[in-house]
C-alpha cells in the first residue's frame, strides 16, 4: 500500500523525465512517447484508486523540520483519482488530436511531469513538498505553454504566467519560513500551533500563493495568456488541476484559515468577487479558449469562496464537477480548433449540430456549466451558496450574481455553437488559425464524452446523502441548499440560457463599456507598466551605475595610484636622487677646489703655510 | 602522509612532470594526463567521502611542523564545511579536463596550471591553519590569473591584471586580519582548530570589530560581494571557458568558505555584533546581482552578474545565523543551506560557463541577440542550457532549490526583513533566465543558414554530469546534508554563544 503511494507520483516523474529529456539523444523517442504515456497513466490511475481506498501515509527525511512526508485522506482521494483520471483522458485524446509534427516526447513527458508533480501536490503534509512541486507545476505550466517556442508571441505568454506565478509563489517561501520561526516545523499539522505573528504571515503568505495560481484576482490575467499552449494543456493544467490546486490548498488549510478572523472572509471575498468579475469577463470573450479561461478563474473562485466559508465538502464537489466539465470543454474546442481551424466564437456558428457525438457531449457540458439542472454545477455552486449565505448575505448575492453570469457566458456559447447558421454567418477567413483537418479522432471524442458525463452527473456529491459521506470523509460544514434556492437559480439559470438562445447568443449593444472586460480589466497591462518596465528601467540603470561608477571608480584608484606613483617617481628622479646628485655634485666641486693647491711648485706652498701661519696666529690672537 | 595530502600534491607533481615534459607531448596527449589525474583525485575524493566519519571536529587530520617560529604547522582536516567543498573542487576540475579535451592542440601548460590551481582549491579548503590557508588562496590568484592572461580572449590582458590586483589587494586585506587573530591569540598561534576553540578577541569588541573588517573586506573581494565586485564580469568575460568555470565554481567558493569556516567560529562576538551589516551587504548583493543582471546583453557578463546574487545567498544564510532573534535550529538549517548553496553554484554556474564556451566555439560572441532558435539546432545544447539554467532560478528538483529554500525557511526568523526583501531576487533570476532561453534558444532561427553545430561527445560529457548532480542533489539531498548539517550546527552553536 505504502509502495503504491510512493509510485503514484513517482512513476508519471520518472517517465515523463526520461520522455522529455530523450529526444535530443534518441529522435524515435516522440513514436513510442504517446503509448508509453497512457500506459503510465493507466497504472497511475490504479494506483490512485488502490490510494483512494488504502489511505496510507508514507515519509521520508528530508529537511529537518519537513519531511518528504505524503498521505492520502478523504479530500485526497477524491482528488488523486481526479487528477488520474482526467489526466488519461487528456493524454488519450492528445494522442490522436496532437499534430504528427510535434515533438511527442516532449508533450507527453512534460504532461506526465506535470501530473506527478500535481499528485504530489495534493498528498503532501509538509511545506517544502508543497513548494517543490508547487513550482514544479509551475515550470511545467511554462514549458507546456510554449511548447510552439518557434512562435516568440507564445514563449512571451508562457514567461508572463511563470513569472506573474512565481511572484504569488514567493507566499508561499515566506510562509515555510514563518512556519520554521513559528512552529519550528514545516508540517501542515503543526501550522495552527505557530505563534500569533508568525502564524499571520503563514496565513498571508499561503493564501497569496494560492491565489496565485488558481488564477484569482488580482492575478488572474495571467491565465488568458495561459491559452497561447496546445488545447489539452488548458484541458489538464488550466481547468481542471493546476488552477484547481489553489482552491484545494485552501479547502486542505481550513483549519489554519480558522485560527483567525480576517483570513477566511478575506479568502471567501477574493473567491466571490473573482467569480463575479471574470464571469463577466467571460461573458464578452470573442475567442472560446478565452471565454472558457476566464470562466475557470470565476469557478474555481467558487472553490475559493467555499474555502473561506468552511464549506469544504461543498467546494470539493464543486472542484471536481468544474474539472470533468472544464476539461471537456476545452478539448472541445481544441477538437473544433483542429477540425475546423478556428476557435473565435463568430466563425464556430452551428458546430455542435454538425459533429454528431461531440456536438451533443459540448452542449451537455455547456448547460452544466450554466448551471443547468439537474446537471452537477447547479448543485454543487449552490451547495457552496448555501455555506455563504449562512456566514454574510453579501457574500451570497456576489456569489449569486457571479452564477447568473455563469449562465451568461455558458448560454451565450452554447447559443452559438447550437444555432441555425444562415447566410453571412461562414466562418470568417481571418478566424482561421491552422488548416482545418475537417475530421475529430473517435477516440479524441469518447474522452470528451467521458468527461462531460462525468461533470453532468457528479453532482451527485452534493445530494445529501452522498453529501453527508463526503462531509464526514472530508470534514468541514455541510450545508445543503433549501428547495426555494435551488428553484430559484434553477429558474434564472434556465431563463438566460433561453433568452440567448433566441437572441442567437448576440449581446445587447454597449460594446465601449465592455472593453476593459474584453481586456481582462487591464490587468496585465498595469502589471506591465507597473512592474515589469519599472524593473527594467531599474536594471539598466543600476548597470549604468555598476559599469560608469563603480567599477570606474575602481579603475580611477588604479589610475590614480598611477599618477601618484608618477609623482613619487618624478619626486624620486628630482628630490632624492637630485639631492643625491647635488650633493654628489658639490663633494666634486669641493673636491677639485681641493685639489687646487696640490700644484707641486715649492714657493706656493711656502706661501699657503704662510698665509695659514698668519691666519693661526690671528686666531690665538682674536682667542684671546 | 595521509591520504589528504596525497590528495592536494598529487595535482601539484602532475603539473611539474607536465611542465617539465611540455613540447615532448603530442595531440591531446597532456589533456589526457589531465583527465587521468584529475579522476584519481576524484575517486580519492569519493572515497574519502565513503570514510568520512562524520563526527565533531576534522576528519583525515594531519599535522606537520612548519614554521614553528610563529606557531604555524602544515595541519590539514575535513569536515561537513570543506567535504562538500573538497567533492565539487575534484569533480569541476575533472569535467574541465574531459571539456579540454574537446580542444585539439597540445596544451600542456595549460593541463599544468589547472593541475596547479586544483592543488591550490584543494590545499585551500583542507587548511586547518590560517597561513596554509593564506598561502594557497595568494597561489590561486596567482594561477588564475595566468589561465585569463595566457588563453583569454582579446581583452584578456586587461581584465586579467585587474583580477590579480583587485583579488590581492583583498588577499592583503586578509593577511592583516589573520595577523590580528594571531597577535591576540595567547599563546600566539595560527592553528584554525584552536583559534575555533577559544576565540582570541572576545569581549574586545573594537579590536575584534577592525579585524572582522580586514577579513571581511578581504574575503568580500574573493566572493565577490557588493561593492567589490567589478573586477568579476571582465574577468569572466575574458576567460576561457574552463577558467570561468573553475574561477566561479571554485575560486569564489574560498570566500564564501573563508566567512563560514574562519571569520564566524573565530570572531562569533563580532559576527553576531555585526550581522546587520552582514545582511544588508546581503541583501543588496543579492538585488543588485540579480537586477544587473538582468540588464546585460552578453550571456557570459550576465552569468557572472548573477553570480553575485547568488552568493549573496550565502551570505544571507550566514548573517542571519550570526542575528539575534530566532531559534538554533532554523539558524542551522540557514547555514546547511548557505553550504548547500556554494556545492549548487558550483555545479549549476559550472555547467552554464562551459555552455557558454560552447557558444563561443561556435559563434565567437556572446551577445545573446546574436543568437535565436538555437534549439532548432542544437537540441542537446538546448536541454543542457535549459535544465541548468532553471537549476539557476532555484527550480524544485534540482539543488539551487534546496539551497536557497533553506536558506530562506531559516532565515526569515532570525532576519525577517532581509530575507523577505531577498526573495525578490529568485523573482529577478526567473525573470532574466527565462528571457535569455528566450533570446537564445526559442524563437524561429534568425540567422538562417548560420550553423550551430550541437554537443560534441566531449562536450556533454563534461556538462552532463553537473547537471545530473544538481538533479540528484536537488532530489534526494540526504547524502549531502547529513555531512553539512553537523558542521552547520557547529557554526551556529558558536556564533550564537551558546
Amino acid at each position: 500500500m505504502t509502495v503504491a503511494l510512493w509510485l503514484l507520483p513517482v512513476l508519471p516523474l520518472f517517465a515523463g523525465a526520461v520522455l522529455a529529456a530523450a529526444s535530443p539523444f534518441w529522435p524515435d523517442v516522440d513514436r513510442v512517447a504517446s503509448p508509453v504515456a497512457i500506459g503510465v497513466a493507466l497504472v497511475v490511475l490504479v494506483l490512485a484508486l488502490v490510494a483512494a481506498v488504502g489511505r496510507p501515509s508514507v515519509r521520508a527525511p528530508l529537511l529537518p523540520g519537513g519531511d518528504a512526508a505524503l498521505s492520502v485522506d478523504g479530500l485526497s482521494a477524491v482528488l488523486i483519482v481526479t487528477v488520474a483520471a482526467v489526466t488519461l483522458l487528456v493524454l488519450l485524446f492528445s494522442s490522436v488530436e496532437l499534430p504528427s509534427g510535434d515533438a511527442r516526447g516532449r508533450f507527453f513527458g512534460f504532461m506526465l511531469l506535470f501530473t506527478g508533480a500535481m499528485l504530489v501536490t495534493v498528498t503532501t503534509t509538509t511545506l517544502v513538498v508543497l513548494l517543490a512541486s508547487w513550482e514544479l507545476m509551475g515550470a511545467m505550466s511554462y514549458a507546456l505553454i510554449g511548447f510552439w517556442w518557434r512562435d516568440l508571441e507564445r514563449v512571451r505568454s508562457a514567461n508572463l504566467a511563470f513569472l506573474v506565478t512565481r511572484t504569488a509563489d514567493l507566499g508561499q517561501y515566506l510562509a515555510a519560513g514563518a512556519a520554521l520561526a513559528g512552529a519550528g516545523s514545516l508540517a501542515f499539522g503543526a501550522l495552527p500551533q505557530a505563534s500569533s505573528g508568525w502564524r499571520t504571515v503563514i496565513t498571508a503568505g499561503l493564501v497569496v500563493s494560492a491565489l496565485g495560481k488558481s488564477a484569482q484576482l488580482p492575478f488572474s490575467f495571467w491565465i488568458s495568456r495561459a491559452m497561447a499552449g496546445p488545447s489539452p494543456v488548458s484541458a489538464l493544467l488550466h481547468s481542471a488541476t493546476m488552477v484547481a490546486a489553489g482552491g484545494y490548498l485552501l479547502l486542505r488549510l481550513r483549519p489554519l484559515l480558522e485560527t483567525s478572523s480576517w483570513s477566511g472572509p478575506t479568502v471567501a471575498w477574493a473567491g466571490a468577487t473573482t467569480a463575479l468579475a471574470l464571469g463577466a469577463v467571460a461573458v464578452v470573450q470573442s475567442d472560446l479558449k478565452q471565454l472558457l479561461a476566464a470562466s475557470t478563474s470565476a469557478q474555481i473562485g467558487f472553490v475559493v469562496l467555499a474555502a473561506g466559508v468552511g464549506a469544504t465538502a461543498g467546494g470539493t464537489a464543486q472542484l471536481v464537477a468544474h474539472a470533468a466539465v472544464k476539461s471537456a470543454l476545452f478539448l472541445t474546442a481544441g477538437a473544433w480548433l483542429s477540425s475546423r481551424g478556428t476557435k473565435a466564437l463568430r466563425s464556430l456558428r452551428g458546430v455542435a449540430r454538425e459533429d454528431r457525438v461531440l456536438g451533443p457531449a459540448a452542449i451537455v457540458a455547456l448547460l452544466t456549466l450554466a448551471g443547468i439542472p439537474p446537471l452537477s454545477l447547479w448543485l454543487t455552486k449552490d451547495s457552496v451558496l448555501a455555506a455563504a449565505r449562512e456566514q454574510s448575505l453579501g457574500l451570497y448575492l456576489t456569489g449569486l450574481a457571479g452564477s447568473v453570469l455563469a449562465a451568461v457566458y455558458a448560454g451565450r456559447a452554447l447559443a452559438i455553437v447550437v444555432t441555425v447558421r444562415r447566410k453571412g454567418d461562414a466562418p470568417d477567413p481571418r478566424d482561421i488559425e491552422e488548416e482545418p483537418t475537417g475530421r475529430v479522432g473517435s477516440l479524441a471524442v469518447a474522452s470528451v464524452v467521458a468527461l462531460a458525463a462525468a461533470g453532468a452527473v457528479l453532482g451527485v456529491q452534493s445530494m445529501p446523502v452522498v453529501a453527508d459521506r463526503l462531509a464526514r470523509s472530508i470534514g468541514g460544514n455541510r450545508s445543503v441548499p433549501g428547495l426555494f434556492e435551488l428553484a430559484l437559480s434553477a429558474l434564472v439559470a434556465a431563463v438566460v440560457v433561453l433568452l440567448l438562445l433566441r437572441a442567437r447568443g448576440a449581446l445587447p449593444a454597449g460594446s465601449a463599456a465592455w472593453r476593459p472586460l474584453r481586456g481582462w480589466l487591464g490587468l496585465e497591462a498595469l502589471a506591465l507598466r507597473g512592474v515589469l518596465q519599472p524593473t527594467l528601467a531599474l536594471a539598466r540603470g543600476l548597470a549604468r551605475v555598476d559599469d560608469g561608477i563603480l567599477d570606474r571608480a575602481v579603475d580611477g584608484t588604479a589610475v590614480l595610484l598611477r599618477r601618484a606613483a608618477g609623482l613619487a617617481s618624478a619626486g624620486d628622479s628630482r628630490g632624492v636622487d637630485g639631492s643625491v646628485q647635488a650633493v654628489a655634485l658639490g663633494t666634486r666641486r669641493l673636491g677639485a677646489l681641493a685639489r687646487r693647491p696640490q700644484s707641486g711648485q715649492l714657493h706656493q706652498y711656502y706661501a699657503q703655510a704662510a698665509v695659514a701661519l698668519v691666519v693661526l696666529l690671528l686666531v690665538v690672537l682674536i682667542g684671546q | 602522509m595521509t591520504v589528504l595530502s596525497v590528495l592536494v600534491f598529487l595535482p601539484l607533481l602532475a603539473a611539474v612532470v607536465l611542465g617539465s615534459l611540455q613540447g615532448r607531448l603530442r595531440g591531446r596527449n597532456a589533456t589526457w594526463v589531465w583527465v587521468a589525474v584529475s579522476g584519481v583525485e576524484l575517486l580519492l575524493t569519493v572515497g574519502l567521502w565513503i570514510g568520512y566519519d562524520g563526527g565533531h571536529g576534522a576528519d583525515y587530520q594531519e599535522r606537520v611542523r612548519w614554521i614553528p617560529g610563529v606557531a604555524s604547522s602544515y595541519h590539514v582536516g575535513v569536515d561537513g564545511l570543506s567535504l562538500p567543498l573538497v567533492g565539487l573542487t575534484a569533480l569541476l576540475f575533472f569535467v574541465c579536463a574531459v571539456y579540454s579535451l574537446g580542444v585539439g592542440r597540445s596544451r600542456a601548460n595549460f593541463a599544468a596550471l589547472f593541475l596547479f590551481l586544483e592543488t591550490t582549491a584543494l590545499g585551500l579548503f583542507v587548511s586547518l591553519d590560517l597561513l596554509l590557508f593564506f598561502v594557497f588562496f595568494d597561489l590561486s590568484i596567482v594561477g588564475m590569473y595566468f589561465v585569463i592572461a595566457g588563453w583569454g580572449h582579446t581583452g584578456a590582458a586587461r581584465a586579467a591584471l585587474k583580477f590579480f590586483l583587485y583579488t590581492f589587494l583583498g588577499s592583503l586585506a586578509l593577511l592583516l586580519g589573520f595577523i590580528g587573530l594571531y597577535v591576540a591569540s595567547a599563546p600566539h598561534t595560527f592553528d584554525m582548530v584552536t583559534l575555533a576553540a577559544n576565540p582570541p578577541l572576545e569581549g574586545r569588541p573594537l579590536l575584534a570589530g577592525l579585524v572582522l573588517l580586514a577579513l571581511g573586506i578581504g574575503l568580500a573581494v574573493k566572493t565577490p560581494l557588493f561593492p567589490f565586485h567589478t573586477w568579476l564580469p571582465p574577468a569572466h568575460t575574458e576567460a576561457p571557458a574552463a577558467g570561468s568555470a573553475i574561477l566561479a565554481g571554485i575560486l569564489l567558493k574560498m570566500g564564501t568558505y573563508g566567512f563560514v569556516r574562519i571569520a564566524m567560529p573565530m570572531l562569533p562576538e563580532a559576527w553576531s555584533r555585526w550581522s546587520g551589516v552582514v545582511l544588508v551587504v546581503a541583501v543588496v548583493s543579492i538585488l543588485w546581482g540579480a537586477l544587473v543582471a538582468l540588464a546585460q546583453t552578453s550571456f557570459k557578463r550576465m552569468v557572472a552578474y548573477t553570480s553575485v546574487n547568488h552568493m549573496g545567498y550565502v551570505l544571507l544564510g550566514l548573517g542571519a545565523a550570526g542575528a539575534t532573534g530566532g531559534d538554533d535550529a532554523a539558524k542551522a538549517v540557514a547555514v546547511t543551506g548557505a553550504v548547500t548553496q556554494m556545492v549548487s553554484h558550483g555545479l549549476v554556474t559550472g555547467a552554464l560557463f562551459l555552455l557558454a564556451g560552447v557558444m563561443w566555439e561556435r559563434r565567437e560572441t556572446y551577445e545573446m541577440d546574436t543568437y535565436g532558435g538555437v534549439a532548432a539546432l542544437a537540441p542537446r545544447f538546448a536541454l543542457l542550457l535549459a535544465v541548468a539554467s532553471f537549476a539557476s532560478l532555484g527550480l524544485p528538483a534540482l539543488s539551487g532549490f534546496i539551497a536557497e529554500f533553506q536558506i530562506f525557511a531559516g532565515s526569515l526568523g532570525p532576519a525577517p526583513v532581509a530575507t523577505a526583501l531577498s526573495l525578490l531576487g529568485i523573482l529577478v533570476t526567473a525573470g532574466l533566465f527565462l528571457w535569455a532561453l528566450q533570446r537564445v534558444l526559442l524563437g524561429a532561427s534568425r540567422s538562417a543558414g548560420r550553423r550551430f553545430a550541437d554537443l560534441r561527445a566531449f562536450e556533454t560529457a563534461s556538462i552532463a554530469p553537473l547537471v545530473l548532480l544538481s538533479l540528484v542533489i536537488g532530489v534526494a539531498p540526504r547524502w549531502l546534508l547529513d555531512v553539512i548539517e553537523p558542521a552547520a550546527r557547529t557554526v551556529v552553536a558558536a556564533v550564537s554563544g551558546r
